[in-house]
């Protein structure tokens, strides 16, 4: 076959693999239409799982960043910004407007005038201060302090030396002025839930964790440790007309089997599915009909220690990347629970290029690359892995056979997944298979591998290529977005063309619905997080 | 009485202060710690200085044999520390716990006793009989159920195709909510004690006394009644005793699959999350629960045989 025929046939698989892709999207946005074109039923009680954990760790959004406690905590409080699923960026939430500098630092926000807390008390800016405040209080460790640390002094607060955050100053009860240290859109660092807007006073009760009290659309009415939270309906809620349910219930149901039987008998609305159900429940003529995919911002991959050889050599860390036949694995092991990675950037970011061809399945290649490493008859090598089914011990034992076809000899390192984090940490590792977070913030995410970023803050590959550097540095500078991401695009079909690690896959989240439910967003940031002002449920509902 | 429980309780503090020391010592010596219980996902998320300065707060950083005196002397005035993941008191996380795991526990071993002494009892009295054969090879069948398993089956029988009870959850904390998870979790006991039951009440039949008492002519329900029954009555009561005493920590897999609120999940989202201090206080309430149903059992033994005398 001459080359332009490759070259042809790559494009239509390529170009095959993007029309499924969005064929599944359209399909997502034909549903959610269709969902739409009904009016929603007030009224109703909203049944959400809990699948991560068989507990919440804390309904004060400031202390948990855990995935499980965001899927609550989003009922009851809000953050200045979130994420618009339906055009897939960052809006503003609690506020109307917001004016930036020239120089990009100082942002001015208007907020909203009708939001009001659950007591009854109207928000104003003195409740962003002191969130943002309480957040940075070195004492206490809060997670969101990753995301406040970029408002100018609020390392101060949480070092002690100082008692207020100099970059924020209140210019009325509703503007605020949010100086930043760097030229970011402050946008992905004020929309985690772990940066909520809190009542001081209620907070300032003791024991806030049991009696949460915040903003959003539903209101706290009970929590069973271990078995579930109950919301209510929060009539002053801003936007107008929502909530439509009357309440929300959180179950927490960590057991996936369990979770099944749950949902056949009509007991939950929304479940996670894993591979193995994912298979059964497309097959099934009923509950095909209720399926809300999406790709998540997890890129898995194995990321190799560049310090350690030979991983530094890029043609080794290529020949891996055409070595392992990547979809064969996503098909038949992850059940095309995944999308093939053809970079470290998910296909939600916008500097995510579709054009980017993956890394051909080429094992022939792969040996010629070994060869003029210097490794003609490959090498051995430890791999850390954790249990896990879909990026874990099942991967690695898929991939032994194919690397050791082209003399490379895989040794699993078995280790449980809270001891993955460590492992990296502490640089201990030649290389670790590991599910990683790659959104929203792209410019965020790729500083991962910049070359001065320490290993601690996720500079695990210890990858060094000035080229790099230089393009991300450009695009920390760039004021204008579109110009920003094309240096971003620059920098991340760079990272893929260098393979600082094996690129698999990005996650294919997906939750299972109950027909009577409606209005449920496909989030690429984690399915679960759904945003409930906006679900309802319609009378065919059993739960009242 | 009052003499022999007093010493029981007097043996406790020193086995409870063993399985502290095992405890703290296996968690100190465990991968993963803290920084992975206090940030996310896969990077150090926390400043380093607050870090450390958390670190020195919490006396992570102080020698092993200091930090093993101080958790000793907290706990011994009931203080078991604070979450590294809610950063609330341990204390309260269990005790928010305890109900419903004792509640369990009970319907657990009540559907065990129920069913599985009248049945040991009854295949011991009419051995090799067609009774005899079904509910020992249903006490075998039943031990060698995984509880995952039954409990599945439970569910997909009583949930979804009778629609008899709900499939999972504590809902109103009421009884139809406990049903399934009992019968998942007493299984296990159950199928023991019936053997347990059927052996006991065998040796006892075989018994000289017993001899003694039918040849004097006595009843066939009495000898069973006066004679049988009350000294089987000692292996039997052992048996539910050490029962009851690990159902407790054994409701692991029950609660997790009913979503029960109970210590055995509280635990293990705490093994993952590497919060140490919870795992410790429930380890800590798992053991006391297991010491204090052993006493109450060599109090029972003193009550059904007046030969049993501690000194």
């Amino acid at each position: 076959m001459p080359d332009n025929e490759i070259v042809r046939g790559g494009r239509l698989m390529r170009k095959l693999v993007w029309s499924t892709m969005a064929a599944f999207a359209l399909l997502g946005v034909a549903a959610a239409s269709a969902q739409q074109a009904q009016t929603p039923r007030k009224g109703g009680t909203i049944r959400m799982t809990g699948p991560y954990a068989a507990s919440f760790g804390s309904l004060d959004p400031h202390v948990t960043p855990r995935a499980q406690d965001q899927i609550v905590n989003q009922a009851i409080h809000r953050p200045l910004y979130t994420w618009d699923t339906a055009a897939n960026k960052l809006a503003l939430e609690l506020a109307t407007d917001v004016q930036s500098s020239p120089d990009g630092l100082v942002h001015t926000f208007k907020l909203r005038n009708d939001v009001y807390f659950h007591n009854g008390r109207k928000m104003t800016a003195d409740d962003v201060i002191w969130s943002y405040t309480r957040i940075m209080d070195g004492t206490k460790g809060y997670p969101g302090a990753r995301y406040i640390r970029v408002i100018k002094g609020a390392t101060d607060v949480e070092k002690g030396q100082a008692k207020e955050i100099s970059g924020l100053k209140k210019i009325d009860d509703s503007t605020i002025e949010i100086t930043l240290t760097d030229r970011v859109d402050p946008g992905y660092y004020l929309f985690p839930g772990t940066t909520a807007i809190l009542p001081k006073e209620e907070v300032e009760k003791g024991n806030f964790a049991a009696n949460p009290v915040g903003l959003g659309p539903f209101k706290f009415k009970e929590h069973i440790p271990g078995s579930r939270v109950v919301t209510e309906r929060f009539d002053k809620f801003y936007k107008a007309g929502k909530p439509y349910a009357d309440k929300l219930e959180v179950l927490l149901m960590a057991e996936a089997a369990a979770r099944d039987v749950a949902f056949r008998n009509k007991e939950i609305d929304t479940s996670i599915l894993g591979p193995a159900q994912y298979v059964a429940y497309r097959a099934d003529p009923e509950l095909s009909k209720g399926i809300l995919e999406v790709a998540e911002m997890f890129t898995r991959a194995i990321t190799f220690n560049h310090d350690v050889k030979p991983f530094g050599d890029k043609r080794v860390r290529q020949a891996i990347n055409h070595a392992i036949d990547s979809e064969l694995i996503i098909k038949r092991l992850v059940k095309d629970k995944a999308y093939r990675a053809t970079s470290w950037l998910p296909p939600s970011s916008a500097a995510f290029d579709k054009s980017i061809k993956p890394y051909a399945f080429d094992q022939a290649k792969a040996k010629k690359l070994l060869a003029e490493a210097g490794l003609p008859n490959g090498f051995e090598w430890e791999l850390t892995t954790s249990q896990n089914e879909s990026w874990g011990l099942p991967i690695v034992e898929a991939i032994i056979p194919m690397l050791d076809k082209v003399g490379i000899k895989v040794k699993p390192k078995l280790v449980e997944a809270t001891v993955l984090t460590e492992i990296l940490m502490k640089g201990e590792h030649n290389s670790v298979i590991s599910s990683n977070l790659t959104g929203p913030d792209s410019l965020a995410v790729l500083r991962s591998f910049y070359s001065k970023t320490p290993r601690t803050a996720g500079h695990y590959t210890n990858y060094s290529n000035p080229e790099f550097d230089k393009l991300l540095d450009a695009a920390a500078q760039e004021a204008e977005l579109a110009k920003r991401n094309d240096l971003l695009r620059q920098a991340n079909n760079l990272l893929y063309e260098d393979a600082p690690v094996w690129f698999f896959n990005y996650n294919k989240a997906v939750l299972a619905y109950q027909p009577w439910i409606h209005g449920l967003q496909p989030n690429p940031t984690e399915i679960t997080h759904q945003y409930p002002e906006d679900v309802w449920v319609d009378t065919r509902s059993p739960a009242k | 009485m009052l003499l022999v429980l007093g010493r029981r309780v007097a043996n406790i503090v020193p086995t409870l202060a063993a399985v502290i020391a095992v405890i703290f010592l296996l968690f100190s010596v465990l991968p993963g710690s803290f920084i992975s219980a206090m940030n996310e996902d896969g990077r150090t998320t926390m400043d380093p200085a607050v870090m450390d300065r958390m670190r020195k707060e919490m006396g992570l950083d102080d020698p092993l044999p200091q930090r093993f005196v101080k958790y000793l002397a907290n706990t011994a005035i009931g203080d078991l520390g604070t979450s590294f993941r809610t950063k609330e008191p341990v204390t309260k996380l269990v005790g928010n716990r305890l109900w419903p795991s004792l509640k369990l526990v009970l319907a657990a071993m009540a559907v065990a006793i129920a069913i599985g002494v009248p049945l040991g009892f009854i295949a011991a009295l009419k051995p090799g009989s067609a009774i005899d054969t079904i509910s020992m090879v249903g006490a075998i069948s039943g031990l060698s159920l995984s509880q995952f398993w039954l409990g599945l089956m439970l569910m997909y029988l009583f949930a979804l195709k009778l629609q008899w009870l709900p499939s999972f959850g504590y809902g109103d904390g009421g009884l139809r909510y406990l049903i399934l998870p009992a019968l998942a979790l007493g299984v296990g006991p159950m199928a023991l004690l019936a053997r347990t039951t059927r052996a006991a009440v065998l040796e006892v039949l075989n018994a000289d006394f017993v001899r003694t008492a039918r040849s004097k002519g006595m009843s066939e329900s009495r000898v069973v009644e006066w004679h049988v029954l009350r000294n089987a009555l000692v292996l039997v009561v052992t048996t539910i005793g050490l029962q009851f005493g690990s159902l407790m920590g054994a409701a692991v897999v029950v609660e997790k699959l009913f979503s029960w609120p109970g210590i055995g999940s509280l635990l293990v989202d705490s093994v993952f999350q590497r919060d140490i201090p919870t795992v410790q206080g429930c380890i800590l309430l798992i053991v006391t629960f297991f010491l204090a149903i052993n006493t109450l059992v060599d109090m029972a033994y003193v009550a059904i045989d007046p030969r049993i005398r501690y000194r």
